[in-house]
């Protein structure tokens, strides 16, 4: 048979409705890309699958019936990633437990499974992160806000954590990457899209009149709270990479 | 706000309770309620970490350094010549809300030098407490410093509104302290340690029958010890972390690694190093305590009074041990795999899961990240390929040490030398 490039709307459900394809068609030989993949084989034999709720929630059933909650959010982890060619392994993942009909999805030895329990740890170190290094700044509408760009797409999975823990303030958590956001606006969390005019520079106008003293303190405190003879920067590193520094109020310095 | 006294403030204090090494925020269950501020029902989240690598949680300070007490090792200590300064209350509930509400901390971890008396300096910590879970409806964490003396009743106060309280036993043995705080009892730590013991365990039986019973503390007591200050061995230290474990249902012992402050003769020089590898060598056998089914005197006793720098506490334990090795990876129970140097509880958990499918294999332990560098000397497999010849325990450690690097390898050469001049 032809080797097939599914295209999907890079959805969950997309690639859901692709193994529900898979099967139909009885594929063997495929691959599977976002929408935007770009390749030049022209002779490839290329379908764009449109996203079907029906099947893919059949799929989902049928995989849930075998394994439990814990294997879906993994997997559900792992697709946040958009690692190239994370969809092959999450496929691989699903065949191989139709294949069995039971839960293999510790089966650790099978190496699509260990791959996904690995990115899954990747990303969630990455949501971790995010819940750890976003640092909100006060604005002058007593909105807290933040711009991030993490590596993976986190947001979804970071938004209980923030919901939980600010239900008493408005906050916006923007993600410059994927170029959309979160808005908590004391009763519920809606996505946005935002127009940054300059990108790169902060407009010191629309910070509240407080936002840099705080900023202040904090470094302030951050400094004081460092013990120098056990300096260890190897270590400090270790916890802080580099790329994050750009997020830390402590690590910047303030006009 | 007047910023700059609150920073010149801020910065005396901050600087004074860094010596504080706790800074854990997790353990407890208090949930945002009624749309309130702050959650403190997850994992602790380490904020930031500075730049010796040590995890910035809560906001760690301390309500004054003005101390009626001169206790050797402490830099607030009254005869110390060093700048001075308080906090009123109130600026530190608006410091804690500020930060909580940027993602800058988890809560707050205050602590205080001693002025006029033990009482009135707890009650003033309570008030901070208090106000920011009643007046500002705050669930972050907070931990209190339990003050040495304090009475019964804001023992039990303090509870209501801490997460956490601890006192910081500091000197590890009674003759330490006669020497280095001679003004200070022993008793006076240990009754606040023991008031909050039994209103822990009161409050959690009352919870089972009237479910609106309040919460006490709900993350439990911490202390912390200070290493190298007193010359005391490992045994001393863990023997003690040990009793204070299973005397007073602590949640955390920790260790730090004394910093040299003073000149005072009765302390290590003010050029000596602050003792890292072996700090670290402390919190690797604190964890085979609480984690792997290790018994203190398994890893410490009269033959073996001190850890090894140059290992870790359970390689040393499995060679002084050979007799019980090698495992069979397959068959091994769970608490015998903890046992095998370079499995860690996550790899013993990945083995269980595993090896329900199929027999595992070098290849498969690879896979699951298993360091056999280490474990390859331990355990057998399926497979006819295993360390069969009977490496002596050196042999074994000489071939470890080289295919490991340790982090701490140039510490641990330089303090090797220290140790050699003391011993
Ligand atoms: S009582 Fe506490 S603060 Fe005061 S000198 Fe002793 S250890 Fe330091």
């Amino acid at each position: 048979m032809h080797h097939k490039i599914l295209i999907y709307d890079g959805t969950f459900q997309g690639l859901l409705t692709c193994i529900f394809q898979i099967y139909e068609e009885k594929l063997s030989d495929y691959s599977i890309h976002p929408e935007g993949y770009n390749q030049t084989d022209f002779f490839a034999n290329k379908e764009l699958v449109i996203t079907d709720l029906e099947k893919s929630g059949r799929v989902l059933k049928r995989f849930k019936e075998y394994t439990s909650k814990k294997a879906v959010h993994r997997i559900y982890r792992a697709f946040l990633s958009e690692i190239p060619g994370v969809e092959i392994q999450i496929v691989e993942f699903f065949r191989h437990i139709f294949r069995h009909k039971t839960d293999l999805s510790d089966d650790f030895s099978y190496p699509p499974i260990l791959k996904i329990a690995q990115i899954d740890r990747k990303v969630g170190r990455e949501k971790h992160r995010m819940e750890a290094f976003i640092r909100f700044e006060l604005l002058k509408d007593d909105i807290f806000f933040t711009k991030i760009a993490p590596d993976f797409n986190v947001l979804p999975l970071i938004l209980k954590h923030f919901k939980n823990r600010y239900a008493d303030q408005k906050w916006i958590i923007y993600d410059e990457k994927r170029q959309f956001g979160l808005f908590y606006d004391l009763k519920k969390v809606v996505p946005i899209s935002l127009n940054f005019e300059n990108n790169s520079k902060k407009d010191p106008n629309i910070l509240h009149e407080d936002e840099i003293n705080f900023q202040k303190l904090w470094k302030s405190y951050f400094d004081s709270s460092n013990i120098k003879s056990r300096k260890n920067t190897k270590l400090h590193l270790q916890h802080v990479p580099k790329r994050y520094w750009k997020y830390l109020t402590e690590k910047t310095i303030i006009m | 706000m007047n910023f700059d006294r609150i920073k010149e403030k801020l910065e005396i204090l901050a600087d004074a309770a860094k010596y504080d090494v706790s800074c854990s925020s997790s353990g407890s269950n208090r949930k945002n309620t009624k749309n309130g501020l702050g959650d403190s029902s997850g994992m602790g989240i380490c904020h930031s970490y500075t730049e010796d690598g040590r995890c910035v949680s809560l906001l760690k300070i301390l309500l004054t350094n003005h101390c009626i007490f001169d206790c050797a090792y402490c830099v607030t200590r009254r005869s110390n010549d060093i700048k001075r300064a308080a906090f009123k209350v109130q600026e530190v509930v608006d410091l804690t809300i500020n930060f909580y509400r940027r993602n800058y901390i988890e809560g707050l971890f205050l602590s205080s030098g001693i002025f006029k008396d033990a009482d009135y300096t707890m009650e003033r910590l309570i008030k901070v407490a208090k106000k920011l879970r009643e007046e500002e409806n705050f669930n972050g964490y907070i931990h209190l410093k339990s003050i040495p003396g304090a009475s019964d009743e804001l023992m039990r106060e303090a509870g209501l509104y801490a997460d956490r309280l601890s006192v910081n036993i500091e000197v590890p043995t009674v003759s330490g302290l006669k020497l280095l705080a001679p003004e200070k009892k022993h008793e006076d730590f240990i009754k606040p340690m023991e008031k909050v013991k039994n209103e822990i365990i009161q409050f959690k039986q009352e919870k089972k029958f009237i479910k609106s019973t309040p919460k006490y503390a709900p993350a439990g007591q911490s202390t912390q010890m200070i290493v190298g200050a007193t010359g005391e061995s490992d045994r001393d230290i863990m023997y003690s972390a040990n009793y204070y474990y299973q005397q007073y249902n602590m949640k955390r012992v920790y260790y730090s690694g004394y910093v040299p402050i003073s000149s005072d003769p009765r302390l290590p020089t003010i050029t000596s190093q602050v003792p890292m590898l072996r700090e670290n060598r402390l919190y690797q056998t604190d964890w085979l305590l609480r984690f792997y089914g290790f018994d203190i005197r398994e890893l410490l006793n009269n033959h073996h009074p001190n850890l090894d720098l140059d290992i870790d506490p359970k390689l040393s334990w499995a060679l002084r041990n050979q007799h019980l090795f090698p495992v069979n990876i397959n068959t091994a129970d769970k608490m015998m795999l903890a046992r095998v140097p370079g499995l860690g509880m996550r790899s013993v958990y990945k083995i269980l899961q595993a090896r329900k499918y199929r027999k595992l294999n070098w290849e498969h332990l690879k896979a699951i990240g298993v360091a056999l560098n280490r474990a390859k000397y331990f355990i057998i497999c399926d497979s006819r390929l295993w360390e069969k010849k009977d490496w002596t325990a050196n042999q074994i450690k000489s071939k470890i040490i080289k295919t490991s690097s340790s982090k701490f390898r140039k510490d641990y050469s330089t303090q090797l030398n220290l140790f050699d001049h003391a011993s």
